[in-house]
C-alpha cells in the first residue's frame, strides 16, 4: 500500500532556486578569480558585519545540510573519524570536512561548473548555537591557514542582560578591525546599517510567512519551511531575500484568503522542536500528509527570525537579536516559548526530535518534552534520530511511532 | 454462518491471526513465522485460524510490522493502539502495557476507560527487546524456550553491566570462563532485560506483561514486578493480546 504524497507545492519555489543559484555562482566565480573576498560564516554568525564589509557570504551549514539532503552525508562522516573528528560530534561538521578531505561536493550536481565550495579570505563564527562550529571552522582555519576570528556567546541565557549585550556588542565591534585588514576596505556604519535594514525586512517577511501556519487549515508546512528558509539563511542582508519573502509571502496569504491547506484534508496540528533528519524529508512529508497531519511549527524554522535588529542601533541590536534565539535561552524559557507557539498554532501534539549528535537542538534530553506535556496538556512523541548521519536512525521504528502518536492523537 | 472478525498481528518474529465472534469472544487463533512473504504467510495463517470455525469474516484489520504489506485486510492499526484494545478488553483495569516483542520494547499507558494516555519505544538499540534474548541464547547455544526453565533453579545471578548486545556477549564470555554456574548466568541474563525495561518509563501499580517472552511465574514476569514495583498480570495469551485487539477493531469500526 504505497502512500500518497499530499503536499501542496509552492510556485515560488522555482524563484527560490534562482536567487539560489545566483548565490552559488556568485560565490563560486569569486573564488575563483578572486575578485570579491569571501567569508565563511555560521547560520546566526554575523552576517551583516561581514556584508557590510563588502565580503561575499557561504555558510558551510547549508551546506551541511545539503550533503545531509543529498543523503551522501555517510560516505563522507568516515573521512573525518579518520583523522579523529569522532562520530558522536556534529555530522553537519563530520560530513563536511569528510567531504572536503574526499574532494567532493554536492554542489557539482546541483550547479553544474561548480567544482568546490568556495575558499575563503577569512571564516567568521558565532558559539550562540554550539561549539561545534567554532571546531568546524577551526579545521578549515588550520588547513589553509586562513584567520578564524568570531564571538564567543553565553550559553543557557535567561533575561538578556545589559552586560551580555555590552559582552556580545564588544565582540562584533571587535571583529572590525581584522576584517579591515582582511578586505582592505574601511568599515562604513551607513553600508551596516542598510545591510540591517534589509536583514531586518527579510526576518518579518519570512516571519510573516511562517505564521501564515497560524489559520487552520495551514497554508505551509515544515517540510515547506525546511527547504524555503534558505534566502533567510543565506541571502539575508540582501535585496533578493526581501524580494523572494514578499512573493512567498503573497502566495500563501492567497493560500489563506482561499483557505488552501498545504496538507489535504488536515485533521491533526504538530509542532515539530529540533533538527529536520534531512535525508528523511521526503519521506516523512509523504508519511505525515497520508495521516492527514500539517506539521504547522518549529522551533528550528523560527530561528531565523531577528525581529530586535534596529539599524539606527546596529551592534547592540545584533548583540540582542543573536543572543535572544531560542538555542541560547534557559530551560525556563524555551518551555514559556514552546507553550506560546503551541497556542499561536493550535497544536495538538509535539514531535521531539533527539538529533544524536546535535546536543544543543535536541530538546529532549533534561525533562523539557515531559514537564511540558504535563504543563500543557499536549502529548508528545520522541524520536530517535540525527539531522546527517542517517546511521543513527531507525526508519521502520520512527515510522511506528509516528503513526501510532498520530492514532492516538486522532481519536482524541 | 455467524459473523466473525478477525486479527492479524503480522510482528518481526511471528504471525498472529485472532479470530473474535461479534460478542468479542476468542473463536480461534493460529501463530506462524513470519519469514520473508508477509503477505503469503498471513494468507495462511488466517486460513488456518478460520478453518473449521463457522462463520463468515466480516472485518480484518491488521496490525504489527508488517501490518501495510497485507492486501486483504480492510485497514490497519498499529500495534500500540492495538496492544492496549487488547490488553484492555482481557484485563479492563488501568495499567501499564510491557510489550517484549522480537524488535522492540514498548510501554504504553491505558487509563481506566481503556484510553491510552502514553506510549514509549525503547531507543534504537536491542537491550531490553526480544532480540537481546535472542541472540545471547544464540550465543550460549540454549533455546530461547528453555531460558526460564534453567533461570528458575538458579541459586545466585550474575550482573551484566553493558546496553550493548555484543558486549554483553564478552562480559557473559567473562563468566563462562570463570565457570558459573549457567541458571546464575541466565537469570543474570534475564535482570538484565528487566532492568532495561523499567528504566525506559515510570509505572501504574498494575503493568500488563505481553509478548512471547512473558509467562506467568516466569523469572522475567517476577523480575519486572521486582523492578517496576507493581503487580504483573499476563494475559491468557500473551503472544496474541496484540492481535486480538486488532480483531476488536475489525468488529467494531
Amino acid at each position: 500500500m504505497a502512500e500518497e504524497t499530499k503536499r501542496k507545492e509552492i510556485a515560488a519555489a522555482k524563484e527560490m532556486k534562482r536567487i539560489m543559484a545566483q548565490h552559488f555562482y556568485e560565490l563560486d566565480e569569486a573564488a575563483k578569480t578572486r575578485k570579491r573576498k569571501v567569508a565563511w560564516c555560521t547560520s546566526v554568525g554575523p552576517a551583516e558585519i561581514l556584508r557590510a564589509m563588502g565580503f561575499l557570504v557561504y555558510y558551510p551549514e547549508n551546506h551541511g545540510a545539503t550533503l545531509g539532503a543529498t543523503r551522501t552525508a555517510m560516505n563522507y562522516i568516515p573521512y573525518a573519524n579518520r583523522i579523529g573528528y569522532s562520530p558522536d560530534i556534529c555530522s553537519y561538521t563530520t560530513s563536511d570536512i569528510g567531504a572536503y578531505l574526499k574532494g567532493e561536493t554536492p554542489l557539482s550536481k546541483a550547479y553544474p561548473g561548480i567544482t568546490c565550495v568556495p575558499k575563503p579570505d577569512v571564516l567568521a563564527y558565532n558559539t550562540n548555537q554550539c561549539r561545534d562550529v567554532l571546531d568546524w571552522f577551526s579545521f578549515y582555519g588550520r588547513e589553509w591557514k586562513l584567520p578564524v576570528i568570531g564571538i564567543s556567546t553565553p550559553r543557557s541565557v535567561g533575561e538578556i542582560t545589559k552586560e551580555y549585550i555590552a559582552d556580545v556588542s564588544g565582540q562584533m565591534k571587535a571583529l572590525i578591525k581584522p576584517l579591515e585588514e582582511i578586505s582592505g576596505r574601511k568599515f562604513d556604519r551607513d553600508e551596516l546599517k542598510r545591510v540591517l535594514a534589509l536583514s531586518l525586512e527579510t526576518t518579518k517577511l519570512w516571519k510573516a510567512c511562517l505564521f501564515t501556519a497560524s489559520t487552520i487549515p495551514s497554508a505551509i508546512t515544515f517540510f515547506d519551511m525546511t527547504i524555503h528558509m534558505g534566502p533567510a539563511v543565506v541571502l539575508r542582508g540582501q535585496e533578493e531575500a526581501v524580494a523572494y519573502y514578499q512573493l512567498l509571502l503573497a502566495e500563501l496569504q492567497e493560500r489563506v484568503k482561499n483557505k488552501v491547506a498545504a496538507v489535504e484534508e488536515e485533521k491533526v496540528r504538530v509542532y515539530w522542536e529540533g533538527m529536520p533528519i534531512w535525508g528523511k524529508l521526503r519521506e516523512h512529508s509523504a508519511l505525515f500528509a497520508s495521516l492527514q497531519t500539517c506539521i504547522v511549527a518549529s522551533t528550528y524554522c523560527n530561528s531565523w527570525i531577528f525581529e530586535a535588529f534596529d539599524p539606527d542601533d546596529p551592534f547592540d541590536s545584533m548583540a540582542r537579536a543573536y543572543t535572544e534565539l531560542f538555542i541560547v535561552r534557559t530551560d525556563e524559557f524555551k518551555e514559556r516559548y514552546m507553550t506560546e507557539m503551541f497556542k499561536t498554532f493550535s497544536c495538538d501534539g509535539i514531535v521531539y526530535h533527539d538529533s544524536k549528535t546535535c546536543p544543543n537542538n535536541s530538546n529532549t534530553r533534561y525533562g523539557i518534552p515531559q514537564r511540558l506535556t504535563k504543563k500543557t496538556g499536549i502529548p508528545h512523541l520522541i524520536i530517535q534520530g540525527d539531522l546527517n548521519d542517517l546511521r543513527l536512525f531507525s526508519e521502520e521504528q520512527a515510522k511506528t511511532n509516528i503513526e501510532a502518536f498520530i492514532e492516538g492523537l486522532a481519536e482524541k | 454462518m455467524k459473523p466473525t472478525y478477525a486479527g492479524l498481528d503480522i510482528g518481526a518474529c511471528y504471525t498472529k491471526c485472532v479470530i473474535i465472534d461479534d460478542q468479542g469472544a476468542i473463536e480461534s487463533l493460529a501463530v506462524t513465522p513470519t519469514g520473508f512473504d508477509f503477505e503469503e504467510n498471513a494468507k495462511k495463517v488466517f486460513e488456518k485460524a478460520t478453518k473449521g470455525v463457522d462463520g463468515r469474516v466480516l472485518g480484518i484489520c491488521s496490525t504489527g510490522y508488517g501490518r501495510k504489506n497485507i492486501g486483504f485486510a480492510h485497514f490497519n492499526k498499529t500495534e500500540i493502539t492495538c496492544q492496549s484494545m487488547g490488553c484492555f478488553r482481557e484485563f479492563g483495569v488501568e495499567a501499564t502495557i510491557i510489550d517484549i516483542g522480537g524488535q522492540d520494547a514498548k510501554i504504553i499507558k491505558v487509563d481506566p476507560e481503556g484510553k491510552r494516555l502514553d506510549f514509549k519505544m525503547n531507543r534504537k538499540c536491542a537491550a531490553g527487546t526480544g532480540a537481546f534474548i535472542e541472540e545471547i541464547a544464540f550465543k550460549i547455544r540454549i533455546p530461547v524456550e528453555e531460558l526460564d526453565e534453567i533461570a528458575q533453579s538458579a541459586t545466585d545471578e550474575i550482573t551484566l553491566g553493558s546496553f550493548c548486545t555484543v558486549f554483553t556477549a564478552t562480559e557473559i564470555l567473562a563468566h563462562v570462563r570463570a565457570q558459573v554456574p549457567l541458571p546464575n548466568i541466565v537469570r543474570g541474563i534475564f535482570r538484565s532485560v528487566a532492568k532495561r525495561i523499567s528504566e525506559m518509563d515510570y509505572f501504574s501499580t498494575r503493568v500488563i506483561f505481553t509478548g512471547g517472552l512473558a509467562k506467568q511465574g516466569s523469572v522475567l514476569s517476577k523480575m519486572i514486578a521486582e523492578e517496576t514495583g507493581s503487580e504483573v498480570l499476563v494475559p491468557r495469551n500473551p503472544q496474541i493480546t496484540c492481535a486480538y485487539g486488532a480483531a476488536i477493531y475489525a468488529k467494531e469500526s
